[in-house]
């Protein structure tokens, strides 16, 4: 992509010819893999969802997928974007939901009892990923990382804050353009209002 | 040379890249000595400003020496020169440039033809920014390409330090701007949201400029303690309601003048619906902007009182509330800064010790350590508030 993008550069302008290491970690890149695979799952809940409950014998509830469908949608979006963390432990959240659906129909008079086990191991090896994505780019992202310090030395007045207070008053010349508009002087009582 | 170069949403990487030419008599090369990030990189960072490619190079905070001129330049600047780089491209020429507005000069643009269709009127060409202004190749690399050299610089003396005038190509700039732009009165209480660089640089410009109170908001601690530092009285958003602090501070009138330092990526929290939702909207690519301060500032705001805008929005936000603009008389000043307005008298403070600007510096890394502090800065790690880089260390 980026010789393509290279088209639009001009004939003087550097161009890459060696790439340094990416910023992306393990962690983002498998959040954008699960913020994927959530939006697809997502389609194919929300599409498939008559073909997905025959399948588990779990007929009547289209209605219900559809709305987890939606709902893997949204962690996918979220898990794609900068807020991956949120995307990631929604993800996670959504995976205890899906287990809960999927062993209630564990029970023994389901005809597709071993489909749901096979769609219940699979949940169980996803929700393990989208832990691990989870906790790598909430450790990673942390606010927490590094020291804590405090700037109160730092006034950025060699002269101290008292004699900076109004320093460049002295000498500044404002802008006529910029002086404050006209309807400050109906503000401080020179005018009276007037309609549109 | 090395460079920090855009390769997609959080990936920046220190790539090798070919050397900068000159390519027009009016060109300049200069070698960085010093760059930073800037806030506004992290917009970039996070792909919300439409039109950056892969193989962009970063950054539009640099400074450096001389080292090729074109045969235009005609002795404005020198080989061996030591110069700031404004990140505004400037002709120097245009009606907007004679009349001061340099940040929309008409002729610095070299892909203007998208930007006029975009912004109906196209702006300035800036460094390392989107194909919007001009896409011209950044300064956090070990050499930059100056167009328009000629007037696109300011000469520096030697004996200041490189973290003394750096930010007299953007941050120092922008912050005084905002502040200008408030037209400031010995009584007036200014209220800046937002206490990273561009508001650090706000708060020390109203200091200078005799605000009676200046107040700073954010969420931050050590932001919170660097504006104190400046001169401010703090408002923790997450520990006390602006709104009834800020009526509170000036006797239920609010203030005068309100500066936004924060722009389009507006903190998102619960105890804030309107982020919620222009977080969801910005997701779904249905809203470019995050105006909760923008909003706030128009709530809270004294009738006719003034709003500076130096925060950076990039196209279509929700939910503004005009009718309270319009119904109290609020002046609207925004823009991108015209750097080279100020920076002689800026030049001039800094020598003479009203100010030093160098207190902002957090961090001083390598180049090949800027991706990494890409990371450290948006996510406020390690206390970070203003990143350093060194391409010649």
């Amino acid at each position: 992509m980026r010789y393509i993008s290279n088209i639009v550069r001009s004939e003087g302008d550097p161009k890459v010819l060696h790439s340094g290491p990416s910023l992306l970690s393990g962690a983002d890149r498998l959040a954008r893999s699960l913020g994927w695979f959530s939006i697809g799952l997502g389609l194919a809940e929300l599409f498939a969802a008559e073909q997905m409950t025959r399948a588990l014998g779990m007929e009547g509830k289209e209605a219900l997928v559809r709305s987890f469908g939606l709902r893997e949608i949204g962690s996918g979006i979220l898990s794609l974007s900068i807020d991956k963390q949120a995307g990631l432990w929604s993800r996670v959240a959504g995976d205890g939901l899906d287990i809960m659906m999927l062993a209630s129909e564990l029970r023994s008079d389901n005809p597709k009892r071993e489909n749901v086990g096979v769609a219940l191991a699979m949940v169980l090896g996803v929700t393990l990923l989208d832990f691990i994505g989870a906790q790598g780019v909430t450790s990673r992202h942390s606010r927490n990382r590094g020291r804590r310090r405090d700037y109160r030395d730092r006034s950025g007045f060699p002269k101290g804050v008292g004699a900076a207070r109004g320093a460049a008053r002295k000498d500044f010349e404002m802008p006529r353009e910029m002086r404050a508009a006209p309807i400050l002087a109906y503000a401080s009582g020179q005018s009276s209002a007037g309609g549109e | 040379m090395r460079a920090l170069v855009w390769h997609g949403k959080e990936d920046i990487r220190c790539d090798t890249v070919s050397d900068p030419r000159i390519e027009h008599p009016r060109d300049a090369i200069v070698q960085v000595t010093s760059c930073a990030i800037c806030g506004s990189d992290l917009h970039l960072f996070h792909n919300f400003i439409p039109a950056m490619l892969p193989g962009d190079i970063m950054g539009h905070e640099m400074m450096g020496e001389v080292v090729e001129v074109g045969s235009g330049v005609n002795g404005h600047i020198k080989k061996g020169d030591r110069v700031v780089v404004p990140f505004t491209i400037i002709c120097g020429e245009c009606d907007q440039c004679n009349r001061g507005n340099f940040s929309v000069c008409e002729r610095s643009n070299r892909k203007k033809h998208l930007a006029d269709k975009v912004f109906g009127h196209g702006t300035a060409g800036l460094f390392g920014y989107t194909h919007l202004t001009g896409g011209y190749p950044g300064g956090q690399a070990e050499y930059v390409r100056v167009p328009f050299a000629d007037a696109t610089h300011i000469k520096v003396p030697d004996g200041l330090s490189d973290e003394q005038v750096l930010f007299l190509g953007d941050i120092f700039p922008t912050g005084w701007q905002a502040a200008v732009q408030c037209d400031i009165q010995p009584t007036d209480t200014v209220a800046i949201w937002g206490c990273g660089p561009v508001g650090q640089m706000a708060i020390r410009s109203a200091i200078l400029l005799g605000a009676e109170r200046v107040v700073a908001i954010d969420c931050i601690s050590e932001r919170l303690s660097m504006a104190r530092a400046g001169g401010a009285t703090t408002i923790n958003f997450k520990e006390e309601s602006v709104v009834e602090r800020l009526n509170e501070l000036t006797g239920g009138k609010g203030p005068e003048k309100c500066i936004d330092a924060t722009g389009m990526e507006s903190h998102v929290s619960f105890a804030h619906p309107d982020s919620l939702y222009d977080r969801a909207k910005q997701m779904m690519m249905l809203e470019n902007d995050r105006p909760h301060v923008l909003r706030e500032m128009i709530y809270v705001c004294r009738p006719a009182g003034v709003l500076s805008i130096p925060g950076v929005y990039s196209g279509l936000a929700d939910k503004i509330p005009l009718g309270m603009l319009m119904n109290k008389g609020l002046t609207v000043r925004t823009g991108q800064t015209h750097v080279n307005r100020w920076t002689d008298d800026l030049l001039r403070r800094i020598e003479e010790g009203q100010i030093d600007p160098s207190f902002v510096i957090t961090h001083t890394v390598a180049l090949e350590d800027g991706p990494e502090m890409y990371k450290v800065f948006r996510d406020k790690q390690d206390s970070c508030i203003k990143v350093v880089l060194k391409p010649q260390a």
